[in-house]
Parts: structure tokens; sequence; C-alpha cells
């Protein structure tokens, strides 16, 4: 038992704690504050403590339990929003009311539940770890797969309802419950990494069309506040198509996260029809909460990520926002009086950065099933003033292969998402371009090829626009604006807020871009012809292709409809122009 | 532990810098701790603990420290954190900054008496916010709603009527069709006296005084207390909102002073800088107070937070703002050449945002066509605001007629929708009418942003053809 002999803030030290190892759970204090031991020398101990330290004196004790940080993984885990280290805030508020108290402990899990275990293999059969060996239903949508702890040969495995701890399966001689415990500092293993070649499709258009995420990639959305960030983070988390998703609100407003506690009950999943909720787990470590916390609960999410990836599901983390966590570790780092690096920010900033994104992936699971899962992160940066040159943008996009670059002008003239259409990139093109041909279209690439040298084309005419008027401009040129135009307003803007615009299926998406393109040569060819441009600015199609978006997945055939009158209108302009 | 015993006195002070002081030789001494210093000319202070380690205490001290010497001053330490005694007698009541009687009246006497650092709100409890406020501002109302639990800030620049603003939103904010207890607590973090005075007579001129608190630290009061002031303000909100279920709007200004006060401290304790010299810890710092809003599950009391802030350079990637809208739901910018055009308020629709918007509008919370309305007028009046720049270069006879048509509807925006009166309160209805008569001058096929059904049903009447 150690005791305190300096308090500052989030951050302890403590004497006497001879045998503690590197973050080791400590509880500080009478009132038992969690924390964890950042820096040892000789028999003192520095431990940033998770909860607030008010009132807190020297001489208080100090006891090491031994452990490191550890979340506990068993069914019930979905459905649940926990704080930073996973206190269930469930739980906390119905012992504490609606303000958090410090030192309330409450177990992650509810251990007095009974679940109905399914036996997945029998008495006798070898098993890996990592090898199913039964299942729980643990929400109407996802089935709970509970995995081997151990090599060895199964002498027994129970069927029937049992709670989680329980011990359910004896391998070699030893016994285990369905839940298990794991270091959330320690990725979990895997077996191998594969090549990321198929998208995670998101129904947002500008992600699917002009800068895919591949699943178990990575990528980074940074932007100024006020640029939509979270709203893309719901976005993604609402409509991408993996079946878990963990969203780690980190340092962020405590409203936005009833929003979502809200909200994702309520919504309903494309797929499956029941509510999104029942495949989501939420972490919730909002600013004004303990700040070792918010460092901590980055990892508690990503853990449990990787323990849904392990059972062969695709799981979508979203953090928002990773700036918030570097912050913390800024600030804790500042109590360590540690060498600050660039603006302030530890020296190891980049080594944890590349750490957390490096946990996403597609793997090959552990264990002799040879299963398939995969994580895939999207993180929010939110950059000072919307300056990307800032220590944590710049050591994000070194690690990501997607940026979505968030622009405020955008956002001011509420083209949203703002996503800008010429900084943002996505180093996945190339690896799913297979799959974009044979699944969608085998134009895909050569129409996405042209829409973008569009808007490229556009971002240079705009620079003599601004000098000569756009009327100053030859009629072709005229044209390129107008195409230009259409493209970003009526395909790459989208209401997140609309009820059929906020989602857009691969097909539609396909068909939309079509469209306009379609649009954009024949109004070239008629120019040619001697239209004039004003009719072909006036076309009564191009209010229709306006309003596409509002067009509903289950009326494509609307789309096609539409296509047909793009070329029936410029067969007219061309006949009345003969 | 019997009370003496708890309570510890030393005359051992090693170190005054600046606002700290270190004392040797204690024990026993909390974090957080309040102190009570005694001068050696029996002048008394107050103090906080800011580090504790055997031996040694760090106070940061409320006041300044002239007087004060290393030899007879006198440190007592209270043994608990700073505490504000809490009652509805509070209201009609002027506080200075840390919290005592300003206005000659009794000090507050209460059985409660609440830690004012406040603990956090669990996620879990808290409720999604929902009623519409409205402020008889249209940029506001129409454009950026306001609703209850929400915290706004105003983003300002030295010379801008943004107190102004503010009296207006005190006084004109209202539930449409509730009638419920509703009452302002104010803190004045810094400001001079004439804006405290301009504030108070404001209050009484409309009777607001009754239903309000006020906190106030002016310009001349020590630093050090602006650190506290915003905190006795959200305590007391908090007290009447949810123990007494009131509906609270909470005003604090200005924010920058606070910020200064925050870096002021940090540097005398040789902490390393973040930007600008303002200390890392300044967004959990910020969010500590701006959180402190919302509404709570099964409490009718609600606080809003409008705390107003002076961007220095009219910069908005200051730290100060930077941080603070990264933590508040929008921020209403006020514009300097709006203000010089002579346009009261001089909000710039531009960089404003209201992120609870949508969970206040629409149908059966203020009108259906709320949403598109918004975003239509936003996009002419940007398309206007570009088009302006490029006319100031090629010259207005250069533009085509349907871009004429942006200019012009950008300057009428500005002078009818924007402008108003520092007493006009416009109802939401009004808000609505002005704006769909502002946009009968786009032709309708232009006005993607609304559903057909809306215009049809509501812009129809302001359509010449």
């Amino acid at each position: 038992m150690g005791s305190l002999i300096k308090i500052s803030g989030p951050v302890v030290v403590a004497d006497d704690m001879r045998g503690a190892k590197m973050y080791d759970v400590v509880k500080v204090g009478e009132e038992k504050l969690i924390g964890e031991i950042i820096r040892l020398s000789r028999d003192t101990a520095t431990i940033q403590v998770y909860e607030d330290t008010a009132g807190i004196k020297p001489g208080e004790p100090v006891e090491n339990t031994g452990e490191p940080l550890s979340v506990e993984l068993a069914p019930g885990l979905l459905q649940s929003i926990y704080d930073g280290i996973q206190r269930p805030l469930e739980i906390l508020a119905e012992k504490s009311g609606s303000f958090i108290k410090r030192g309330i402990i409450a177990s992650p899990l509810d251990k007095k539940k009974k679940w109905d275990f399914v036996p997945k293999v029998k008495k006798g059969e070898k098993v890996k770890r990592g090898d199913v060996i039964g299942t729980v239903q643990e929400t109407s949508v996802i089935e709970h797969k509970i995995m081997a702890q151990a090599d060895g040969k199964i002498e027994q495995i129970k069927k029937g309802k049992f709670t989680i701890v329980d011990p359910i399966v004896k391998i070699n001689g030893k016994k285990y419950p369905m839940l298990q415990r794991w270091d959330v500092r320690r990725p979990r293993d895997y077996a191998q990494k594969f090549d990321p070649n198929i998208p995670l499709l998101t129904g947002q258009r500008i992600v699917d069309m002009f800068f895919p995420i591949a699943k178990g990639g990575s990528a980074c959305i940074p932007g100024p506040f006020g640029s939509g960030k979270t709203v893309m983070q719901h976005q993604l988390a609402k409509w991408s198509d993996t079946q878990l998703v963990v969203y780690i609100g980190c340092g962020e407003r405590g409203n936005e996260m009833t929003d979502v506690l809200t909200e994702f009950p309520k919504l309903e999943d494309p797929k499956t029809k029941k509510p999104l909720m029942e495949r989501t787990v939420l972490i919730a470590n909002t600013s004004n909460m303990p700040v070792a916390a918010r460092e901590a609960s980055i990892y508690t999410g990503i853990t449990i990520a990787e323990y849904y990836r392990d059972m062969g599901y695709d799981v979508s983390l979203m953090a928002d926002s990773t700036s918030r966590w570097a912050e913390a570790m800024r600030e804790i780092g500042g109590r360590l009086e540690e060498m600050p690096g660039e603006e302030g920010y530890p020296a190891y900033l980049a080594r944890r950065l590349a750490e957390f994104y490096e946990r996403a992936g597609r793997v090959q699971c552990i264990g002799s099933e040879k299963k398939n899962g995969s994580i895939t992160i999207i993180g929010a940066v939110s950059p000072p003033g919307g300056d990307i040159s800032e220590p944590v943008s710049q050591n994000t996009l070194r690690v990501t292969k997607v940026f979505l670059a968030l622009d405020a002008s955008l956002a001011h003239r509420r083209h949203f998402p703002s996503i800008h259409w010429l900084t943002s990139y996505s180093l996945y093109t190339a690896n799913l371009k297979n799959w974009y041909i044979n699944n969608i279209s085998a134009e895909w690439i050569d129409l996405r090829t042209k829409a973008m040298a569009l808007l490229q084309k556009e971002a240079e005419l705009q620079e003599v626009v601004q000098l000569v008027g756009p009327d100053a401009l030859p009629e072709k040129e005229q044209l390129v604006l107008n195409a230009a135009r259409m493209i970003r307003e009526d395909f790459l803007q989208q209401s997140a807020f609309h009820d059929v615009d906020t989602y857009t299926s691969m097909q539609k998406q396909y068909l939309m871009l079509k469209i306009i393109l379609r649009f954009d040569e024949r109004s070239h060819d008629a120019l040619e012809l001697g239209v004039q441009l004003k009719k072909i600015l006036e076309l009564k199609v191009k209010d229709k292709i306006a309003r596409m978006k509002e067009i509903k997945e289950e009326e494509l055939s609307k789309m096609k409809a539409l296509l047909k009158e793009v070329d029936s209108e410029f067969d007219a302009l061309k006949s009345s122009a003969r | 532990m019997g009370l003496m015993e708890m309570i510890k006195e030393y005359q051992t002070v090693t170190d005054v810098a600046g606002p700290l002081l270190f004392v040797d030789g204690v024990g026993n001494v909390g974090y957080d701790e309040m102190v009570d210093i005694t001068l050696p000319s029996g002048e008394r202070k107050r103090g906080k603990v800011l580090e504790t380690s055997k031996g040694v205490a760090v106070i940061q001290i409320f006041g300044t420290t002239a007087g004060l010497d290393a030899k007879k001053t006198r440190v007592r330490f209270l043994g608990e954190t700073m505490r504000l005694a809490v009652s509805d007698e509070m209201l009609g009541r002027v506080f200075d900054g840390l919290g005592e009687p300003r206005d000659n009246g009794p000090k507050i006497i209460s059985k409660e008496k609440v830690d004012i650092m406040g603990s956090s709100i669990n996620p879990y409890s808290r409720d999604g916010p929902q009623d519409f406020i409205q402020t008889g501002i249209s940029t506001i109302d129409g454009l950026n709603t306001l609703v209850r639990g929400q915290k706004l800030p105003i983003f300002s620049g030295s010379g801008l009527p943004h107190n102004d603003i503010a009296v207006q939103i005190a006084r004109q904010s209202k539930v449409v069709k509730k009638e419920e207890s509703f009452a302002v607590v104010f803190a004045a973090v810094g400001i001079t006296n004439e804006e405290a005075l301009f504030f108070m007579r404001d209050f009484e001129r409309t009777g607001a005084l009754e239903r309000a608190v006020l906190f106030l630290n002016l310009a001349d009061d020590p630093s050090v207390e602006r650190l506290i002031t915003p905190r006795l303000a959200l305590t007391t909100a908090e007290y009447l909102a949810y123990e007494k279920n009131m509906h609270i709007l909470v005003i604090i200004t200005d924010m920058t002073n606070y910020c200064e006060a925050l870096r002021e401290i940090s540097s005398a304790r040789e902490e390393v800088p973040g930007r600008r010299g303002y200390p890392g810890y300044m967004y959990t710092d910020l969010a500590s107070i701006y959180e402190r809003a919302g509404r709570i599950k099964g409490r009718t009391g609600t606080i809003t937070q409008l705390s107003i802030l002076t961007m220095p350079g009219d910069d908005l990637t200051h730290p100060i703002p930077d941080l603070t809208g990264y933590i508040t739901e929008g921020q209403i910018v006020l514009s300097r050449d709006i203000h010089r055009k002579g346009i009261y308020p001089p909000i710039d629709p531009l960089p404003c945002l209201s992120r609870l918007m949508n969970l206040g509008i629409g149908k059966g919370r203020t009108r259906e066509d709320h949403r598109g309305l918004a975003d239509q007028l936003y996009a002419a009046y940007a398309g206007g605001r570009d088009l302006r720049a490029l006319s100031a270069v090629v010259g207005e006879e250069a533009l085509s007629d349907s871009d004429k048509r942006y200019l012009k509807f950008a300057d009428e925006f500005e002078d009818r929708y924007i402008a108003q009166r520092m007493d006009e309160d416009r109802s939401i209805e009004q808000t609505f009418d002005l704006g769909w008569e502002l946009l009968s001058s786009i032709p309708e096929a232009e006005l993607k942003r609304v559903k057909q059904e809306y215009i049809d049903k509501y812009g129809r009447k302001f359509r010449k053809n």
C-alpha cells in the first residue's frame, strides 16, 4: 500500500509503491478513485487519475490492483453506453443521479443476466484459441460468438442459460466462463492482414464515388468547427455496411452524445429493419468529464471493436475527435513536466496516433476456422482554426489512407457534406477498382475520372471568371461551368436530414452521375450543331435532374426514365436547330 | 474530527510570485481546498490550493498580492473546496465576483452549499434540447435557431454592439405558447464599470432585474477572481434550474477576459504553454464552463448559455474563439463590415451556426418549411456575396440578369432581413414571411433547397407570377 505525496490536477504522485508496474491500475485515496501508473521512479509512481481529484490530500492511501487497464468482453456490450474506462453510464445514473459522483464503481457488464448459450463444439473436439465454441443471441441482429480462450481439448461443454461468469466450458482441465478480459493498450492478435480491396459502402455520394474507404482501412476527417464533422461521423455510423458500429465520443459535446443516444435507437437499419442501436456500442467521454479517462476512451473503444472483429464481423469505429484525445495526452504530458514536442504536444504523439490507426485492418482472425473480420477506423480531427498544418492533422495524414477535407467556406454556403472535392483524396481507388468494375459497372472508373476532370477544369475557369466575368468565357467553357455546377449541386450536395437523400445506393449513385454526364455530353454535341447556349441551359430536364436526389430507392426505374428524357429533350433541340 | 482540528493555520509563506503563494511545512492539505489569508495589515483575502505535496502547498490568491510578506502573513486552510450558499432569495440581487453581496443587501444564508466546480452531467441523463426559443431577431430565429438547453456564444470584436444584442435577447426571449418561470443569471467577467451599468440599467428599466441574479467582476477587480465568477453564476443557475424548476438564461461576458486570467495563472506557475501562451488544458477548462448547460431527464428546469467573447483582432481562428467553437453548439458571429454599413444587429449569417437548430424546428415546433427556407436564404445570400466581389472587379454591367438578381437579393437581405430595430421583436411567422418575400425575386426553378410543396404552400402568395 502506497501513499500520496503530491496532487496537482489529474496527475498525482505516490510513494512506497514497491512492485508496481507501468500501466497498473491503482485505487487512489480514501474514495478509491481509479487511476493508472504512467511513470515509475524507484518506489515512486506517477498516476493519472480518471476522476476529479479535488480535496484529495497527501498521505491518503494508494492501492495497487496489479492489473493493467482492461475491458470486460462478453455478451451485453451492445446497446451499452460507457465512459472512457468502460463504466456503464446508465448504471452510474441509477447509482448516483444525473451528475457523475466520484469513486463510484459499476461492473461494465451485467453479471446476473442469463444468456442462452448454444454450444457449437462437442466434448472431445480439439479447438484453438479464437475458435467459436458456442453462440449467444446478443440482440435480435447480432449473434455473439463465444471464442475459446485457450488451445486444447474440450473436456466439458454446457448448454442452456448462464451468466457471463458461470463456467461453460472446460479446456485442458481449466474452466472458462463466457467473460474474458483484455488489456486495452495491447492490440488483440490476429493471424494475418489482407489488402483492403472491398469498399465500405456508406451511401454518401462523395465518399463512395470519389473518395472510397476500404473495409479495414482508415480515414480521417479534419475540419474547423461548424464544418460538419460530427454530422458526417453520424452519417457514416448510420449507413456504413458493417455489422457493428463502435462510436467513441472523445472529449466532445454532451448534447451531441444525447443526440446519438436518442437517435440511434429510433433509427432503423436499412438492411435488418431493426434499431441501429442493436449493433452499436457507445463510448461517451464528453469534454467536461475527466481528461485521463478521455485518453483511455480511444483504447477502450478499439479493444471492443477488435473483440467483435475476432468473431468474424466487419466493424466500423468512429472516433470523434482524435484531436481531443491528443489534447488529453498533451495535458497529462504537461502535468508530468515532459519536454514538449511541437505545439506543446508530447513527442510520442506521432507514435500513439500511428499505433491507433494500425489497429484497423481486414484480417484473418486467430483460430483454426480462418474467419475474416475487419475494423475500419474513421477519425475526426479538429485542427485549431481549421489549419491542417498542425501536428495532430499532419501525423494523422501520414497514417490514414483517405483524407476527407472539410472546408469552412463550403459549410458557410451550406454546401453539405462540406468535403472539398479538390483537396480530399483516397489512396484506395486503385485497390478497389476491380470491385467497382465487377459489382457496379465497367463504366465506373470512366465516369469518376470525367467528373473529377470537370471539377478540376471548373476551378481553373473560376480564376478567369473572377477577372472577366462568366459571360466573357467561350460558350463551350460555359457549358463546363454548367456541368461542374450540376455535379456539385445535384450530386455532391447531400442532405443528412432529408429522408431520401440521406442515403444513396451504389446503383442510384451510378445513375445520377451518368445522367449528369450524359447531359454534359449531349450539350456539347448540341452546341456544335449550332443550338443556342441559352436554350441548352433552359432545358426542362435540368430541373428534374436537380430533384433526382429525392427519387426513392424503390423507384430507380424513374432514374432510367430520366436518362431517356435527357436524350429525348436533346434530340428535340437538335431537330429544331436543323 | 472536530471542526477546530480541521482548520490548519500556518505562518510559513516562503515565496510570492504573481498571484501565487508558496507555503511551507503544511500537512494534510487537500487539492483545490479553500484558503483564508490574513495580511500583516489585518486585511483578509481568499485563495485556493493549486498543488499540494508533503510539506509544500501552492496557493492561488484572489486579489492582489500587495502587502503580502513572508513573515507575518497567516494562511488558514479551510478543509473544503469552494462552495456557494444558494437559495431562491438570490433573485434580484447583485454580487461581486466572489459571491459577496454588492448591493448592500444581506448575505445569503442557506443550508444548501454547493461546490462551485460542479460535477459533470452524465451523458446518459441528458435530455435532448427541443424547445424553440424565439429571440425576435430574424437572423437567429430564422437561420440559427436557439433552443432551450443550448450553449450559443456571440463572437464579437471590440467596438461592436454585442451588449445591445445580449440585452435584446435577454429581454425578448420566450418559448411561444408556454408560460413558465424564467430567470436570467448574469456574470460580468472583467468588463468595465460602464458596461456593467449598461446591463443593470437595462435590466432595471425592463423590470428584468427582479428575475435576475448578477455576479460582477469588473475590469479593476482582481483578475484571478475571473476564474471563479462564471462558475458562481453556473452553480446558481444549476440550483435554480434543477432544484427550483426554472428556465435559466445564463449570460457570461466577456469570456476573453476569463481566458486571459487563465493564461496569467498558467504563466505564473511556469507551465508549458500551448498556442499563443494559453495553457494546454484551456479546452478542458472551457468545457467545464460551457458544458454546464442543457436539460436533464426528469427535471423541468433548463440552462441555456449565451456567452459573449471579443475575438482579439477579429480573428476567428484565435485560440479563444476557436476552442469555444469546438465546445459550444454553434456560434453567432458579428461582422465589422456589416456594422460599418450601419446595420444593426451586425450578424454575419455565413459563419454563424446553430447545431441544435434541427431539434427545435420543423413541423409541430416552428413550421415545416423552416429548414429548407433557411438553407435557401443562405445559399442565395452566399451567392450574392460572391457576386459582389466579382462585380467589384468586372463591374455590375458585365453580370448576367440572373447574377444581378442575386446581387440585389444580397442587398435587400441585409437591409430588411438582417437589419432590425433594437426594440423590434419579430415573431417567427414574420421572419418566415420576410424570407419568402425576399426569395420571390428569384426564379422558382432555382429554389432547389426547398421542397416544391412548401414553395406552393408558403411562398406562392409572395410571388408575382
